[in-house]
């Protein structure tokens, strides 16, 4: 392989690694509060890229996206508080379980509404043909502007959740919800935050790779099981983790196919992705003690 | 109480005997070949809630084992060793009986494994598999457990859509009837449609037996132990990775069943068998069942796949089922058998209520 | 929205509950994806036979007798296609079943169609569903192996010898590939690569990425979903300067829009139902495409798609079988063996007992896009 070549596999590696970055960091916002897994934030990337495709149609992009990220935003709170908020003290199974209704639900709710077409987002710039020179390699500018994204939101919710009250209450709640309830904080209102600005980051990053990807109503599922390994993999509640572990992911699955048949490229890079769970079962990043507490 | 146990094992016959009588008297025989598919699906959802309802485990992963299960059968059964007569493992296999010849659809003639074997090399891998997967897999424990079942679960639909040998996207078809025993087969067709109703339910009803008397043996106990809290059930003298260990690879083994019988019944089998959201699913039947409950698993398990696989919700197939989920997630989380107010509502209505006098 | 509002239901069941109805409807199943992975065939296929069903029933329905249509939904699982089907044949006792809408679906069902002695007509493509020949199983869609013929006559003329090969892991992806991989040997040409990718597939860089590798002079890719304009997508972001092909399922003005310019210049050969309005008057074709487009739009105010236009087929077959056969079904099927030169959306159809497909290539035209648009290649 010439180094043009692997510099090209790499940048494909980057360009999976960056969709599934994006979309796995919104699975750390809900965990860090409640520590569950929300099975359903595939669907809320679905939301925001069909949201915005359609929006567009009357409003310049960058309205289109606002507007799909405030409308996905009051459909995560009304989730909360129509699903979530009754169930006090569930079990992981229990959540897990409720979360895959909820996602069927929307996502079954999009078929009916949209259709079963595909939709996309124009580029943010250039088009479906520019691309960059990256030393041999090229690269289209929407991969660079899902990689900023990536940037910006993790040290948003960095400083958010390290450096303001809310977010300090946030991680609060999930550390152990009764004496954060104790100290009064105000808990449910945390937990209603915390989904509603998980489907906001969501519906960000499905406008973002939606050009990249395209749109269509079962799109959720893919995306989520890509996010949620990635998740995982960083250690649950690392944004900084899912973001690394994104880029190994895509990395390995480019490689893989680089060498392999392309229809195994599931099977390595997840056989790879098993192996290290077993090695590390808090994940790459992850704090043990914490993983075990929240996970068990 | 085994007398208990016999008593339900009985009731469940005779309910099995008057559907059957009922769906003739009103002329409407042919739910019997929905009835039959869904008691197979049923087999996957009654294994799967040992090992979910009883250790408390989960898996996203089952349509895994039933489509190891239900691809091995086809494979052996449909693959034509004609051209490869001669080669010595094919006439070894030959001599000792485990080939057949058989005519296929179009009047030529099949030289392929005979099920009985089939199904007990489908039903042995699958158990072989889970038990190397349990090993590594079953030290997880809740989301990285489900992450790590959702691999397994993906990896295993990887192959079946990628494998050409598998049919890749079609999947495999003109799986031949399975002849359990001489007269009585696992066959699709009209005629043999009330001898296979009986033949599966049946086996639902040894499979329940079965898990039944497991469950409330020593064995049960100690998978519930571990439910309520593993260290300390290794604390008392419980061996608590080995319990769950039998668990996951006795589950895997019931969908296995399940997927064999399954394939040989429908004539084929494809990709969609194996798919995650085939797995998550199943997860939600055992859920919507009342997870510590088997025979709410088996009733609302079948009673739901019943009227999916007759096509009753149309384009809202997956929709109803969705909302099914939540609505008892909410209402009645023990299961549809025991509803019950969530917490929540119920803090709520007590709320409106005049507080009692103080004093 | 979609039109699935309970409404024409309850007015069907009301009309056929109503006593003054003397003769009795004729059932005919259709078994389609309507949901799941597939619903982009299901999808138009039902609303087309909706809409062709309606029609028929205004012009006096099959044999003097108003047609019922059941549709049932599959999502694309071979299973609960059998379910269905067993369904349809034993306890509605249809007519005829229209579809699956994929191949293996249409696998699965095939010996059940057999065994019963019912119309199977099948909307999914794969040349296998009718070869080898089942008595009772018809398809509409072209052959995959004619559209890639006459991609590898083009190839050949543009003097290319090394071709890579991209296809999806769908039914539609693997029987094209299975064709292709077939015929490139007869056309001397060189497979240098052949991978699958998932049909969920998001982005496809280092798949590209392996084609630029290969040297391949030209591409083809033969899938049905949006991967397909992902492919053309990622070949110009990489600047690979070689002729892409792709498949009939490229018939879907959809596509071309989401992939943009980079749509330009791909060449596929599709029906002419994609290119109806620019036929001479002379074609035959030219009315019946114009009066399916026209209504398929005006009811659903989306385009008309091929997909849908198997479906219609379908329903043609069958009037012209029930036109001389009557409502024997024995006699319908051998009316359709000996139907020739039936008019369809793909195709003039022409079948007899070796051919349940009744197309030849001549129902191909190879297109490409310009300015964002269908137009027939130019010689």
């Amino acid at each position: 392989m010439t180094t043009a070549l692997a510099l090209q596999y790499l940048v494909a590696g980057l360009t999976y690694g960056t969709i599934y970055a994006v979309v796995g960091i919104g699975f750390n916002i809900i965990y860090n509060t409640t520590g569950i897994i929300n099975f359903a934030q595939g669907e809320f990337v679905m939301l925001g890229g069909m949201t915005a495709a359609s929006l567009h149609r009357l409003l310049p992009l960058p309205l289109a996206v606002l507007g799909a990220v405030a409308l996905t935003t009051l459909v995560g709170a009304a989730v909360e508080l129509t699903f979530i908020r009754w169930l006090r003290r569930p079990s992981v199974l229990r959540m897990i379980i409720v979360t895959i209704g909820v996602s069927i639900l929307l996502r079954e709710a999009a078929l009916h509404l949209w259709g079963e077409g595909v939709r996309s987002l124009p580029y943010f710039t250039g088009d479906e043909v520019t691309a960059l020179e990256l030393g041999g390699a090229r690269v289209s500018p929407q991969v660079l502007w899902s990689l900023a994204t990536c940037g910006a939101v993790v040290v948003a919710l960095q400083l958010f959740f390290h450096r303001t009250r809310t977010g300090r209450e946030m991680r609060a709640c999930a550390a152990n919800r009764e004496a954060a309830a104790l100290c009064g904080l105000a808990t449910r209102d945390l937990v209603t935050l915390s989904f509603a600005l998980s489907a906001g980051i969501g519906a960000l990053a499905g406008c973002v790779v939606s050009p990249i990807t395209y749109t269509r109503y079962d799109i959720g599922a893919s995306l989520a099981l890509k996010g949620f390994t990635v998740a995982i993999l960083g250690g649950l509640g690392n944004a900084g983790g899912a973001v690394a572990a994104g880029f190994l992911l895509g990395t390995l699955e480019a490689f893989s196919i680089a060498v392999l048949p392309a229809a195994y490229k599931d099977v390595l890079a997840i056989a790879i992705l098993l192996l290290i769970l077993f090695l590390r079962p808090s994940g790459l990043f992850g704090d043990r003690e914490l993983a075990r507490l929240g996970a068990s | 109480m085994p007398r208990a146990r016999h008593l339900q094992l009985a009731l469940l016959a005779a309910a099995v005997v008057a559907v059957q009588l009922g769906a003739d008297a009103a002329g409407k025989p042919f739910w019997l070949t929905q009835l039959t598919m869904a008691a197979y699906g049923g087999l996957v959802v009654i294994g799967l809630c040992l090992f979910m309802g009883y250790a408390g485990q989960i898996s996203l992963g089952h349509a895994g084992f039933f489509a190891i299960g239900g691809y091995t059968a086809a494979a052996l059964t449909t693959a034509d060793l004609t051209p490869r007569r001669g080669a010595a493992l094919v006439e070894l296999a030959a001599r000792v009986h485990l080939l057949t010849l058989r005519p296929d659809l179009y009047g030529g003639e099949l030289l392929t494994v005979r099920p009985w074997p089939a199904a007990l090399a489908a039903v042995a891998l699958a158990a072989l598999v889970a038990a190397l997967l349990g090993v590594p897999v079953l030290r997880l424990k809740g989301h990285y457990l489900a992450m790590a079942t959702l691999g397994f679960g993906t990896v295993v639909s990887a192959v079946v859509v990628g494998t050409e040998g598998l049919g890749a996207a079609d999947g495999l078809s003109g799986v031949p009837p399975f002849e359990l025993l001489p007269g009585l087969a696992v066959a699709g067709g009209a005629e043999a449609r009330a001898q296979n109703y009986y033949l599966a339910w049946g086996l639902v009803g040894l499979g329940m037996l079965l898990l039944l008397n497991l469950v409330h043996s020593r064995e049960g106990r100690a998978l519930r132990a571990i439910h309520g809290a593993e260290d300390a059930a290794g604390a008392m003298g419980i061996d608590a990775p080995r319990a769950k260990l039998r668990a996951f690879v006795l589950s895997a083994a019931f969908a296995a069943v399940g997927g064999v019988l399954m394939t040989h019944y429908t004539g084929g089998i494809g990709p969609s068998e194996a798919s995650v959201m085939r797995s998550v699913r199943y997860v939600a039947l055992v859920a919507v069942g009342g997870m510590g409950s088997l025979w709410g698993t088996l009733l609302t398990g079948t009673v739901l796949q019943f009227l999916s696989l007759r096509g009753v919700f149309g384009s809202f197939d997956d929709a109803v089922f969705g909302a099914t989920l939540i609505l008892v997630m909410l209402f009645a989380p023990e299961g549809l058998l025991r509803l019950e107010l969530p917490a929540g509502l119920r803090a709520a209505l007590a709320r409106r209520r005049p507080p009692p006098a103080e004093g | 929205m979609r039109s699935l509002s309970p409404l024409p239901l309850l007015l069907a069941l009301l009309a056929g509950a109503a006593p003054a109805r003397a003769v009795e409807p004729v059932k005919l199943g259709a078994l389609l994806s309507v949901t799941g992975p597939a619903a982009f065939l299901g999808g138009p296929e039902q609303k087309t036979l909706e809409l062709a069903v309606d029609d028929l029933n205004a012009r006096g329905g099959l044999a003097g007798r108003p047609v019922q249509l059941l549709v049932k939904d599959t999502g694309g699982s071979p299973e609960k296609a059998v379910s269905l089907a067993k369904q349809l044949i034993e306890e509605d006792q249809v007519f005829a079943i229209i579809g699956p809408s994929t191949s293996g679906e249409a696998m699965a069902v095939k010996a059940l169609a057999e065994r019963s002695g019912t119309l199977l007509l099948s909307c999914a493509a794969a040349e296998v569903i009718v070869k080898p020949v089942a008595r009772w199983v018809f398809k509409t869609p072209q052959n995959d192996g004619d559209a890639a013929a006459m991609i590898f006559e083009h190839l050949k003329g543009q003097g290319i010898t090394r071709v890579a090969l991209l296809s999806s892991n769908t039914g539609f992806g693997k029987a094209g590939k299975d064709q292709l991989e077939k015929a490139a040997p007869a056309h001397g040409l060189q497979v240098v690569l052949s991978e699958t990718y998932d049909k969920a597939a998001t982005d496809l860089t280092a798949e590209v990425t392996k084609v630029k590798a290969s040297g391949a002079q030209a591409l083809v890719n033969w899938s049905i979903e949006p991967a397909q304009a992902i492919v053309v997508k990622n070949v110009r972001q990489l600047g690979l300067g070689i002729p892409v092909y792709q498949s009939h399922g490229f018939g879907n003005i959809q596509y071309v829009k989401a992939a943009g310019p980079a749509a330009e210049g791909v060449i596929f050969p599709a029906g002419r139902l994609l290119v109806a309005e620019s036929l001479p008057a002379a074609n035959p074709q030219r009315a019946l495409l114009l009066a399916y487009k026209h209504a398929y739009e005006a009811r659903y105010h989306e385009e008309a798609s091929t997909f849908g236009g198997h479906a219609y087929d379908a329903l043609l077959i069958l009037q012209q079988g029930v036109k001389v056969g009557g409502l024997d079904r024995a006699r319908v099927r051998a009316a359709i063996e000996a139907t020739r030169g039936l008019v369809g959306t793909a195709g003039i159809f022409n079948f007899s007992p070796t051919d349940h497909g009744g197309l030849d290539a001549s129902a191909f035209l190879l297109l490409t896009v310009k300015d964002g648009k269908f137009v027939p290649l130019a010689k």
